[in-house]
């Protein structure tokens, strides 16, 4: 006996706030007479920590060590300006080329459907660019006083710029936040879902420069 | 195709990749294209990319399934081998000296598209396949409101804007490199621009432009193809999408053409909206781009601003692409969609505009510079590669745009430094007029220029596209010629000098005079013959020349231009002279309209035509033949010496021995002859002088001796009864005589099928015809005194009888039955008609009863044949022959015999039963013929009718 069921919402974009209704049918096929004892609609909420192979590790390590850290917001809108002087985790800072890449976000604090902008300009560089990507990276991070892990995500990588852009001439930043993977963040006493932007400026040597911002996330 | 392959593979990578990034791919796989056409063709990307699609029952699968055809054959050898590099993939690998947090980034295995391209099909044949694709699309698709949705566009957009289409087009063609594959390309390209008959002049000069191309960067060249490429693609797409999602909304009823967002449905919202979820999330730069671009269209589904906001965003994105070259197509496809879907909105058009401006310094920048000396590119070949974009772009903007707005973009150009390549954009793209208005601060501009950036003759040329269809200020026009052609005269490549100064010829000739044209025609030869330079320029030199002629109706100020000649001395491949020679051929007829006896002008034609007759060889075509001999008949035609006879008489003679080849010619000159002789006697009243006389004895001699030549036997039987006619009215008795003996000689030669546009017919019936003709002649033409009485009937009458007619044929009889009343006229005493000044048997023999005993005895002989005949007929199956050649016979006797003669009367009543014996004949026919008879009894002198009409019986109906 082969019975398939689906539920069908009314609603075309499934998207649903608080107070709403949901509503639609169920649709029940099957070829036989179908016996039940009467359907019942239920709602679940889940969240999975999913531990990869690659994290495992990780995962152990951070359990006993790591804090939980409170995430700071950054005032909105955010400027910036990105020099050699301004990197952090470089060995020998003599060495860099000279560049001087400026900009800012028009907002941190972004609702999900809307999506997140901004400028940037390569004020000056002595080595060709050559790509130019906003990484957006989902952290969550769960635990107790005990112990906390943390899981840093890229969900999505944008470019910006290809090539070896022209000097002093402003970029458009702009990124659509997708639909399937991010989420309001979320702050509980176990529990976070935070989002963070990276600015990544890939030189022709293949060297990389990356500012980090985090975001807000929330539903309006 | 396959050099493009290999370099694009190496190179040109970033570009080319996107086309199957994993953007769109996870666009077409993601369930997201129900519609089944999308589907296809997503599925037809698939399978030219990775070739292991089968056969399906679609019906636009088999349409493309002729697509195999067009790939191109891959062979071991490789032109480019050698220069090939490979190393595109390690370069993709890993970013040393990472200081960003590991991520464990889902992105992109790049499995190089253009490796699995390799093994067969190369990206230009995707080319062609994509157009093809398009094509069918577009015709399946041109009663959906997408085509209706087009027909709207136009009110904003006239048809004085060149649309895309023929842009690309253009571009193509400058930049395609085989001729198998362009044609492939054309086909496809769009139903507006007409492939067909440019086709073979196109791939003529992209031939010419081998040699330029391997000059180029082919890197570059790719990556402009590239970007032709990805805009037919993104087209394509954007069709289909836009399409899907309206027809989502047909539901009830079809969305009304000026839909605003609120009346689209949810469903068709969300899909909508999911592509551009999935588009916003491509990871690469430059597909995210095209594909928001292809799509903008469909922003009218979500809201009402939409379009506007997208267009702006794009145009700040394009920003971020480092190529300049890349950018600038970009930028052109952008303003291209804009264009299309929402033309007022000039902002973002200007807007692309001037970031264009604001980057222009990229070209000139470090990071190109190195590029270009890599691979070895000359700076001003590599600009020449950004003009169709820049073109486009400024064609946008400048399109209807106000005064204002023109003249200030012109002084940002003239602001920035190196403008050469911006100046030639300006000059293409802005109204001709504008450009004409301030064509001496042009001039200017273009002195400014760098000599070693963009060429200076292309410079010119622009700005001679502009002049020659707006006209400067009066005063300054030669000042800008002479300006102009300084420079131009000083352009060393022959190619590039031949293809600026055509395009000034046409100026010259608005504006100047005949001097003018000499000169620069002067300075023309003078380039183009060191080397035999002119071989390789046919198509501009056949284009100077008609560019003058319609300036110089006047064809003995033409040909009084001292260097007409020479440069037509230039055209040395027989087939293009005969080209020119017939385009003059055909402006003088048309416009000439006087006959003229200039000396000038006849030298010039007699040379012009004798160059037309003497390219007509064995293999020449009949229609080429035809088409040369009317033009050269129209040229004798205008000859006209006025009174002069005897000399338009030598010009006839010098014509024919010029014009032998050519048959038509031939003929027209004997009809010119013969009406010369018809002028003189005319002009005469009648009566030749001796010195008229034998001038049209002259006159005959030419027809005489010129008709032989002729081959065929139809055209020499009526000129020689024609000629014949012709001497006889200018009383040249013996002349005529020869040529009515020649033309009966001649009959036993008539062929008995002939072949009349190619197929073969009896001849019978245009004998039959001829020989009528002949005989009413004969009624006119004295006897010769040396010989018998009608030895001219008789000689007729005897090749008649001896000539192998077809079988089962009355022909025969036919022509003894209408010999009859001839005879009968020949026996009046006073002839139906008469030549003024001739006199013909009336007068020669007076009646004479022996000329009458000689005419009876003749007439005898012909009835008792044809008589002998009949019964013959009646023994056989020809019962039906039989009694129409009987009622023939009747009719011919009722007519012209003398019916009180009982013998003749009887054989008119017998033949009369013959023709009913057998009842075939008309019987409307035969009761109309009663009534005749019976209407003619009533006359004085024929009442002896009314006797036999007793006699003849009407068929029974039974």
């Amino acid at each position: 006996m082969s019975v398939s069921l689906d539920i069908r919402l009314k609603r075309a974009n499934k998207v649903y706030h608080e107070g709403e209704r949901v509503s639609g049918v169920l649709l029940v096929n099957s070829r036989d007479a179908l016996q039940h004892q009467g359907v019942s609609l239920s709602l679940e909420g889940l969240v999975n920590l999913q531990l990869s192979s690659k994290s495992v590790g990780v995962f152990e390590a951070f359990y006993n060590s790591v804090k939980p850290q409170k995430s700071k917001l950054q005032p909105n809108p955010v400027e910036f300006s990105i020099t050699p002087e301004t990197l952090q985790n470089v060995r020998e800072r003599s060495s860099l080329p000279r560049f001087l890449i400026r900009g800012h976000l028009d907002a941190t604090s972004c609702a999900v459907t809307q999506p997140l902008t901004g400028e940037l300009v390569l004020e000056s560089s002595e080595v060709a660019i050559k790509s130019i990507e906003l990484q957006l990276v989902r952290v969550e991070t769960c635990g107790c006083a005990e112990g906390y892990a943390r899981d840093a995500t890229e969900i999505q990588n944008i470019q910006i710029a290809e090539g070896d852009v022209c000097r002093g001439l402003s970029i458009p930043i702009y990124m659509v936040f997708p639909r399937l993977f991010t989420c309001p963040t979320l702050e509980t006493t176990n529990f976070k879902v935070e989002f963070e932007v990276n600015i990544v400026i890939i030189l022709q040597d293949d060297h990389l420069i990356t500012e980090n911002f985090p975001l807000k996330l929330v539903r309006v | 195709m396959y050099i493009f392959l290999e370099i694009s593979a190496s190179h040109a990578n970033k570009l080319v990749t996107f086309i199957m990034t994993p953007g769109l791919l996870t666009l077409c796989c993601s369930g997201l294209c129900i519609n089944m056409t999308v589907h296809i063709i997503f599925l037809y990307m698939l399978y030219v990319l990775h070739r292991h699609s089968r056969a399906r029952k679609y019906e636009a699968e088999v349409q493309m399934c002729r697509l195999e055809v067009s790939a191109v054959d891959f062979s071991d050898y490789h032109p480019l081998k050698a220069i090939t590099v490979t190393d595109s993939k390690a370069r993709r690998g890993g970013r040393k000296g990472s200081t960003s947090s590991s991520s464990s980034s889902s992105s992109s295995v790049v499995l190089d598209p253009l490796s699995s391209m390799l093994d067969g099909s190369d990206p230009l044949s995707l080319f062609a396949a994509v157009s093809l694709i398009k094509y069918t699309c577009a015709v399946s698709d041109s009663n959906t409101m997408l085509g209706r949705k087009r027909r709207e566009k136009e009110e904003e957009v006239g048809s004085d804007f060149e649309p895309w289409s023929s842009k690309r087009g253009e571009i193509l063609s400058r930049f395609t490199t085989t001729e198998k594959l362009s044609i492939n390309l054309f086909m496809g390209s769009d139903k507006t621009s007409s492939p067909s008959s440019a086709v073979s002049e196109k791939v003529r000069t992209r031939l010419e432009e081998l040699d330029d191309l391997e000059e180029v960067g082919l890197v570059w060249i790719c990556l402009v193809l590239y970007c032709l490429l990805v805009d037919m693609l993104m087209n394509m797409l954007s069709g289909l999408v836009y399409d899907r999602i309206w027809s989502m909304c047909a539901d009830p009823h079809p969305l009304p053409e000026s839909f605003s967002a609120d009346d689209v449905n949810d469903t068709a919202k969300e899909t909508c909206l999911n592509w551009f979820f999935k588009i916003a999330s491509i990871r690469e730069l430059v597909p995210r781009l095209y594909v928001e671009a292809a799509l903008l269209k469909c922003n009218r589904f979500l809201t009402k601003s939409g379009i506007q906001e997208t267009l702006q965003r794009l145009t700040a994105m394009i920003r971020g692409i480092g190529d300049p070259l890349v950018a600038v197509y970009a930028r052109a496809y952008l303003c291209r969609v804009g264009m299309e879907v929402a033309p007022h909105l000039k902002d973002s058009l200007n807007k692309n505009f001037f970031d264009l401006l604001a980057t222009f310094r990229q070209i000139h920048g470090e990071s190109v510079q190195n590029q270009l000396a890599q691979q070895r590119v000359e700076i001003p070949i590599y600009l020449t590669l950004y003009s169709p974009a820049i073109h486009w772009i400024l064609q946008c903007v400048a399109y209807r745009a106000p005064e204002v707005l023109l003249t200030e973009m012109m002084d940002r150009c003239k602001k920035l430094g190196n403008n050469a390549l911006l100046l030639n954009s300006v000059m293409w793209a802005f109204r001709a007029e504008f450009v004409a208005m301030r064509a001496t601060d042009f001039i200017g501009m273009i002195k400014d220029c760098d000599e070693a950036g963009f060429p200076k003759h292309l410079l010119f040329a622009s700005l001679g596209r502009s002049l020659s269809c707006a006209d400067p200020p009066e005063s300054e026009r030669l000042s800008i010629l002479n300006d102009a052609w300084k420079v131009i005269t000083k352009v060393r490549s022959p190619r590039d000098y031949i293809n600026c100064a055509e395009i000034w010829v046409e100026f010259t000739c608005r504006h100047f005079t005949k001097r003018e044209v000499n000169t620069i025609l002067a300075d023309i030869i003078k380039h183009m013959t060191p080397d035999r330079a002119f071989e390789d320029a046919y198509p501009q030199l056949q284009s100077v020349i008609k560019k003058i002629l319609p300036h110089f109706h006047d064809f003995s100020v033409l040909f009084s231009m001292e260097k007409f000649l020479p440069f037509l001395d230039m055209f040395q491949k027989d087939s293009v002279r005969v080209e020119v020679c017939k385009s003059i051929m055909e402006v003088f007829i048309k416009h000439q309209q006087e006959a003229t006896r200039d000396p000038v002008i006849l030298n010039a034609l007699l040379h012009i035509c004798k160059t037309m007759h003497d390219s007509v060889n064995a293999l020449t075509l009949d229609d080429e033949k035809r088409s040369l001999s009317l033009l050269i008949n129209g040229f004798i035609r205008m000859v006209s010496f006025g009174r002069d006879f005897e000399q338009q008489l030598s010009f006839c003679v010098e014509a024919r021995a010029t014009f032998c080849n050519l048959e038509p010619v031939i003929i027209h000159l004997i009809h010119t002859v013969n009406q010369l002789a018809m002028e003189t006697r005319c002009v005469m009243k009648g009566n030749h002088s001796r010195k008229t006389a034998a001038f049209v004895r002259a006159c005959a001699a030419y027809s005489f001796i010129t008709i032989p030549s002729l081959t065929s036997i139809f055209n020499r039987l009526n000129l020689y009864l024609l000629s014949g006619e012709v001497a006889l009215a200018n009383q040249c008795l013996s002349q005529a005589d020869a040529f009515l003996k020649t033309a009966v000689s001649l009959l036993p030669e008539v062929p008995r099928t002939i072949s009349i546009e190619g197929k073969q017919r009896s001849s019978e019936p245009f004998l039959l015809d001829f020989i009528n003709n002949f005989l009413s002649t004969l009624l006119v033409v004295p006897d010769h005194p040396e010989q018998g009485v009608l030895y001219l009937v008789r000689g007729l009458l005897n090749m008649v009888q001896d000539y192998t007619w077809e079988d089962n044929s009355d022909a025969k009889i036919r022509v003894y039955i209408s010999a009859l009343p001839l005879l009968a006229a020949m026996s009046q005493e006073s002839y139906l008609y008469t030549i003024p000044k001739v006199d013909s048997n009336e007068t020669l023999y007076g009646g004479d009863p022996k000329f009458i005993a000689e005419i009876n005895k003749l007439c005898e002989t012909l009835i008792g044949q044809v008589l002998d005949h009949l019964k013959g007929l009646g023994r056989d199956e020809g019962v039906r022959r039989q009694g129409s050649l009987a009622f023939s016979l009747f009719g011919c006797l009722l007519a012209h015999g003398d019916l009180r003669n009982n013998k003749l009367n009887q054989l008119a009543v017998n033949l009369w039963n013959l023709s009913h014996k057998h009842g075939f004949c008309d019987t409307r026919t035969s009761v109309r013929t009663l009534e005749y008879i019976k209407h003619q009894a009533q006359l004085a002198d024929l009442s002896h009718l009314s006797d036999m009409t007793a006699r003849l019986s009407l068929q029974s109906r039974t």
